[in-house]
């Protein structure tokens, strides 16, 4: 690991090395993530500061009460989603991980960008429960109970690259309806800052891609089977009107809002 | 010629308590009924639409680029869930005889080295998909997952016992607990159809 950084440095040369490791990233795109000022949103990009977290990984509470995203998603899915399968994710992360010292300092964002610095013998693993960890903790803070709508820069955003509100609606819902199987769809951001809607199967994570994701949903059956069954229309239906889209602009660079 | 849904061999409940009722109902009526009437659907008006839905799979390589992934993804569930449904039982459980049991013991040790490794293997496949006992070429026996609804006749085997590992198969009782489910799946193996099947496809 030449690109490993020290625990000791500062954020800058942590993002600049691990942007140097991450193939397919660009500096430009993280730093300019790094500095985005949070004056002009509340939230703060997750993409960043999540991508930042090392081993040992915890998972990170629930920002809200299960039952509070109802009736779009019921408590008992929370409770398990989060207590159950990402806590199951992270416990399986650290596992995998606790052997190998010389990956305990590098950052998650590293890890699932370029799993081949990753022994074989564990990549498999980290591959999964670390796209388990981190698309998780992505998606938490991007739901909340009555959320406001997108602001203006946001849909200005989303008309330039989908035409519409509306339109990245249709075609998020379409990518979302399509996975089969086990896996998510995504708005994710590729290094030129193109905004593109991708899916990944199983915990795949947009980084593998080279592409910074922005939003993500679960279709996983576990995601919403208890309250829809088969019915997984009705779920991504239902889970727009829970997107946080406050956490979504904040997870775009600030020259992109 | 469309292909229909099976009729369930046995009542929605007759699996109780070791897979419930309404997941049944779900799993028969929804989910098989959605990958037979999409295979129907991309399949139609074609040549594929004159073959067993399992020759349409040994041959997925020779499906028209346009709507293969369509006839991998339904048609491989129509064709595992149609198998799933007949290796259980409500009368079923306990281990193998004659020569199944003899070719189990002979490539695995024992039922029970069988059992474990049939368990774990279809315990770790990550994400949707299933766990398989199958028939090669040659007639021996092999353990494998595949992941979705990909099928062993894609391989060119014979999948004779299978369990589905997809979270609809069991979210509803078992939750995030798919060992659970699978070491009680074990109460409701359909052996004499497993059996049944081997001595066909070694014959």
């Amino acid at each position: 690991m030449s690109n490993q950084p020290e625990a000791s440095v500062g954020r800058r040369r942590v993002l600049k090395s691990l942007a140097l490791g991450a193939a397919g990233l660009s500096l430009t795109g993280l730093t300019a993530c790094q500095d985005s000022e949070s004056d002009s949103a509340a939230a703060v990009s997750l993409v960043t500061t999540l991508g930042q977290s090392t081993y040992p990984f915890e998972v990170p509470p629930l920002p809200y009460a299960p039952d509070a995203l109802q009736p779009a998603i019921d408590a008992e899915t929370m409770r398990l989603h989060h207590g159950a399968h990402h806590q199951g994710y992270t416990d399986k992360l650290n596992a995998a991980l606790a052997d190998a010292s010389d990956l305990h300092d590098v950052p998650l964002r590293d890890l699932l960008a370029d799993l081949e610095q990753v022994p074989t013998s564990i990549r498999e693993a980290v591959r999964n429960n670390g796209g388990g960890y981190y698309n998780h903790a992505l998606f938490w803070p991007s739901m909340r109970a009555e959320p406001e709508g997108p602001s203006q820069a946001l849909t200005a955003v989303l008309r330039e690259a989908f035409g519409g509100v509306d339109a990245f609606k249709e075609q998020f819902t379409a990518a979302a309806l399509d996975v089969f199987g086990s896996g998510w769809a995504w708005l994710a951001r590729a290094p030129n800052g193109a905004l593109r809607i991708v899916q990944t199967p199983n915990q795949d994570t947009p980084l593998a891609q080279g592409l910074l994701p922005v939003l993500g949903i679960d279709v996983w059956e576990h995601a919403y089977y208890l309250n829809y069954q088969n019915r997984r229309a009705a779920y991504v239906e239902a889970w727009w009107d829970v997107v946080n889209w406050q956490q979504v602009e904040a997870n775009l660079p600030s020259e992109q809002r | 010629m469309a292909f229909t849904l099976p009729d369930l061999p046995y009542d929605h409940d007759a699996l109780e308590p070791y897979v419930d009722a309404r997941t049944m109902q779900i799993h028969h009526g929804k989910h098989h009924q959605g990958y037979t009437n999409k295979l129907n659907n991309a399949i139609e008006g074609t040549k594929w639409e004159r073959m067993p839905a399992e020759d349409i799979l040994s041959h997925i390589d020779e499906v028209p680029n346009d709507i293969r992934t369509a006839v991998r993804n339904n048609g491989g569930g129509y064709v595992n869930h149609k198998l799933f449904w007949t290796v259980m039982s409500p009368d079923g459980g306990g281990a193998p005889s004659g020569a199944l049991a003899e070719a189990i013991e002979d490539t695995f040790g024992s039922f029970d080295a069988f059992k474990e490794t049939f368990s774990s293997t279809a315990g770790s496949q990550f994400g949707s998909g299933w766990g398989w006992l199958v028939v090669d070429d040659d007639g021996n026996l092999h353990v494998y997952s595949t992941p979705n609804q990909d099928s062993p006749y894609m391989k060119g085997h014979t999948p004779i016992l299978g369990v589905d590992v997809w979270e609809h198969a069991y979210y509803l009782h078992y939750q995030n607990k798919r060992g659970d489910y699978l070491s009680n799946w074990w109460n409701v193996v359909n052996w004499d159809q497993v059996a049944a099947n081997y001595a066909e496809a070694t014959s």
